[in-house]
Parts: C-alpha cells; structure tokens; sequence
C-alpha cells in the first residue's frame, strides 16, 4: 500500500468514523442516564433518513428536509421515552432490553412496510465532484464530516456551558439530588432521548448517500457505534466520539489490508477484545464497589 | 400562621409503616429540632415533607398543601432538603454544584443573581471557594457538608431540613457549620428544620424541639424545656 493509498484510507476513515462517532454519542448519551443501551437507536436514525428521503422526494429542497427531520426526530425521540420507555422505567433490565429490541424491530418493519425493501438512494447536499483536486476525499466525506464534528461541538458547548446542559448532566449522575434542587428528572431524561434521536437522524442523513438507503442500512453502523462506544468507555462522551474516529480508520485499514470481507469482524473483535481487556474502555470510569 | 404544618402524618417504605401519626409545627423564622434514636423516623419524616416517600396525612407549608406533591414542586415553593448522605453531585466541579443549587430560579436576572449568591457562598465557606473547579467528590466530609449546605442555601428557601449536618464530621467542622445556620437563620430569616443525632448540640442551636420515638412525637416544647426534661437528659443528653 503506498503512502498516498494509506492516507485516503485514513482521511475515508475518519469520515465513515465522524458517522460512528455520532451514534456512539447518541448511545452514552442514554446509557449516562439510564445506565441501558438503546439497541433501537440505529433503527431510529434509519426511519428518520426515511422521513428526510420522502420530505425530499415530495420536492422539499435539501436542508429544509434536513432541518424538519432533525426536529421531528427530537420530538419523536421525546415522544418515545414518554410513551414507551417510561412505564418500563423501574422494571427490571431485562424487561427494558426487550422494549429496546421490540422498537428495534417494529421501526425496522415499519420502515419495510411503509418504504418497501428495495434499496433507495439518499442525496448528498454536497458536490460530486472531488474537492482539493485530488483522490483523497470526496466532497460528501469532507461535507459530512464538517456537520457531525459541528454537531459534536454543539453538543459539547450545550452540555458543558448552558444550565439545562449541566441539570441534564446532574440528572444523569444524581437524580434524587437533582430533584432536591427542582430539576424535573423525567423531563431530563426525555430530552436525552430527543437529543439523542436528533444526533441519530444526522448520522443517518449522512451516511445514506454512501450506504444507500434501506431498512437494514444502520445495522452494521450500529454495531461499529457499539464497539466505538465500548472502546472509548460506555459512560464517556469525549471517548465514544475519539472511539468512532478511531473504529472507523481501523476498519478501512483492515479492509484496506486484508479484504472488506473481514470489515465488520473488526468491530465485533474489538468488542470482544475491549470486554475481555479493558471494560470499562480508555476514557471510561473503573467502578469500584466496596464489599 | 405557621410556617410549616404538619397534622397525622403516616410514611411507608414499602409495606412497612415508619411514621404513625405524627403531628409539629413551627413558626416561620425559627429554628426547630427532631431529636430521637435512630431508626425513630427522624430522616422519613424530611423525606415525607419532600415528597419522598409515600405518606398519609396533611402537610402544610405557609397554608398551602405539599403532600402527594412531586419532589422537585415541593423544592420549588422554597423548601431545600440538605440530604443525609449530603447529595453531592460528585463528578461535578464545587462551583457546577452550587449552579445547580440555584436551577430553579427563574427570571431575567437570573443568572448575575447566581453568580452573586456564589460569591456569597464562597464569602460564608471560603473553603469552597479554594476548592471551586475541583471535582466534588475529592472534597473532605466536611467540605462536602459545607457544600450541601451553601447548595441548598443557592435555592433562596424559606425553610432548609438539615440532615444530620454533624454526621461523621469533626467537632470544629460541625461548631463552623451550626455557627453559619445560626447567622443564616437570623439574618436571612431562614427558617431551619434540624434533625440531630447530638442532642446537645441541636438544642443549643434551635429554639424549639419535637422528640420523636417510633414514629411519633413523644414530647415538644421550647429547647430550654426540652433540656430540662429528665428523660431526654439521661436518654439522649447522657447526664
């Protein structure tokens, strides 16, 4: 492999990587409040690429789909933890896990039923041809890349500097004693799963053009966003987001190096590997539980 | 009126029943104590007037009815529970936890109100202020309850329940924290609901006290009569 191969496999990499990175974002984001992993979550970002597909089919221009997907994906995610998730919320894990899966495969379904099957292609707002004059990236990589690292960046500057940000935070980590100081727990919770929807339905929008758009498109990105997230630490934003980076170039070297065939075993390698090596990821916090 | 009125109250963990009946009241300004033996249903008794576990019977605070409210309503009409425990948030900074102290208030002021009410923390624990953007959870107990109160105090209450404040803290601690609940009490007319394990100390800082027994109030009456009292002497005072 020559140098100039090795770095587009890289910069694709990271670009692929940005997409991971946003839906690992999005699983930390409910794990951290919920301490359980939304298996649904790449089914959500399929059905809201859907929603973008058809808005731009009825002749909607580009970002205004984009921008009402986006919000509407919010309001579902909302919607979704108020109706569904909420009843189960004290039941056992096991019970919540089957929820998780059931919405897995009725938006899956659903999607089937009412888009059909047959794979469909998803626009690129960007230009087709290939920018810096050279092989390296195309446009939609450098395109898609921007926005989910844009996203990133919001998402940080909101949780980190704005005081719904903070009570979100607190909520996560001490919900007894946020009560105690007035933040409605529930309400934080629900627009965890709103915001993580959000973060989902860019991903999806993103990533559609490369994969092309189908009821099953998010499934093997799910599992790279699982193994992004375990990487990096299952309760570690900066480490989900550094993990999906990193997932996404190791996945195209492997590729690159030993065939795609062996793509998604990279991601359930690592997987297994995090588990058995390092549970708690690179960022993630040891537990320690004093008996 | 009083402040806070409490009329055969019951509380529940389940199916087993902690309070039985319990009736107090104080007077807005004061400073009134809940002493009894553990397990007597003192801590239940803060956690029923925030909503926190399920209970039969009337509450009311300045006339208005609070039980079979939510916990973050209760908080908000102005009462601030300083938990057992202490509540801190621990992976936040000390500064992010007193932010939160303050979610609730509302208005365009907001949040130069905050970042005052800070300062004035900082002013009644300059501790705190040392340790402001270090993570929560490596402050000393002591530093934490510091913490737990000026966080409760950032709500602007009109009623503060303090949980056991002295719980394994060291004398000193405890003398700085009671010395700041009296200063806040008389100067920013903060009423204060105390639940003690030392006795002694409760009586010295409150003006009123309920001695609670098995889930019900056994005696009442000012602190100097309580003091005088000979059973609370030998039981809880020890001499």
């Amino acid at each position: 492999m020559s140098i100039d191969d090795l770095l587009a496999q890289i910069l694709s990499g990271l670009a692929t990587g940005s997409i991971y990175a946003s839906v690992a974002l999005a699983l930390v984001m409910i794990y951290q409040a919920t301490h359980l992993v939304n298996f649904a979550q790449g089914e959500l970002a399929m059905f809201s690429t859907y929603l973008a597909w058809s808005m731009i089919d009825a002749g909607m221009p580009y970002w205004g789909a984009f921008f009402a997907t986006v919000g509407i994906s919010f309001v579902a995610g909302m919607l979704i933890e108020r109706v569904i998730v909420r009843p189960v919320e004290n039941s056992p894990v096991l019970a919540v896990v089957i929820v998780f899966i059931g919405l897995l495969v009725i938006l899956n379904s659903l999607a089937g039923w009412i888009f059909t099957y047959t794979i469909k292609t998803f626009p690129s707002p960007f230009p087709s041809e290939p920018v810096l004059g050279q092989h390296y990236v195309s446009a939609h990589q450098l395109g898609s890349t921007a926005i989910t690292l844009a996203v990133l960046l919001l998402l940080y500057v909101f949780f980190r500097f704005s005081p719904l940000g903070l009570a979100m935070r607190a909520a996560a980590q001490n919900p007894a004693s946020s009560r105690l100081v007035g933040i409605r727990v529930g309400w934080m919770l629900a627009l965890g799963w709103g915001l993580a929807a959000a973060v989902g339905s860019i991903a999806g929008m993103m990533i559609a053009p490369v994969v092309f758009l189908d009821p099953n498109m998010m499934s093997g990105i799910l599992l790279y966003a699982f193994a992004a997230a375990l990487v990096g630490g299952i309760d570690s934003p900066g480490g989900a987001v550094f993990g999906g980076f990193l997932v996404g170039v190791l996945e195209n070297l492997v590729g690159a190096a030993i065939g795609s065939e062996l793509k998604l075993t990279v991601a359930l390698v690592l997987i297994v590997g995090v588990l058995v090596v390092r549970p708690s990821g690179l960022f993630g916090k040891v537990h320690v539980t004093r008996v | 009126m009083a402040l806070l009125d409490v009329a055969s109250l019951e509380a529940f963990y389940g199916p087993t029943q902690v309070l039985h009946g319990l009736s107090f009241s104080m007077q807005e300004g004061s400073i009134t104590a809940l002493l009894g033996a553990n397990g007597a249903g003192k801590t239940t008794t803060l956690r029923a007037l925030c909503g926190m576990v399920a209970t039969r019977g009337e509450m009311r605070f300045a006339g208005e009815r609070i039980d079979g409210r939510a916990t973050e309503d209760v908080v908000r009409r102005g009462i601030a529970h300083v938990p057992d425990g202490r509540g801190t948030f621990l992976d936040l900074t000390t500064e992010d936890n007193l932010r939160l102290g303050a979610y609730s208030r509302k208005g365009a002021r907001r949040k130069a109100e905050t970042a005052a009410d800070i300062e004035r923390m900082y002013g009644y624990f300059p501790r705190l202020r040392e340790r402001h953007r270090q993570q929560a959870g490596t402050l000393s107990g002591g530093e934490q309850q510091m913490l737990a109160v000026a966080r409760a105090l950032m709500l602007r209450p009109r009623l503060m329940l303090l949980d056991e404040p002295s719980f394994g803290l060291a004398p000193l601690v405890v003398q700085h924290i009671f010395d700041i609940m009296r200063t806040i009490n008389q100067q920013e007319r903060v009423s204060i609901l105390l639940v003690e394990q030392n006795a002694a100390m409760a009586l010295e800082l409150a003006d009123h006290a309920y001695l609670i027994e098995t889930g019900r109030i056994v005696l009442s009456g000012s602190s100097r009569e309580i003091r005088d009292n000979d059973a609370v002497r030998r039981s809880y005072l020890g001499y």
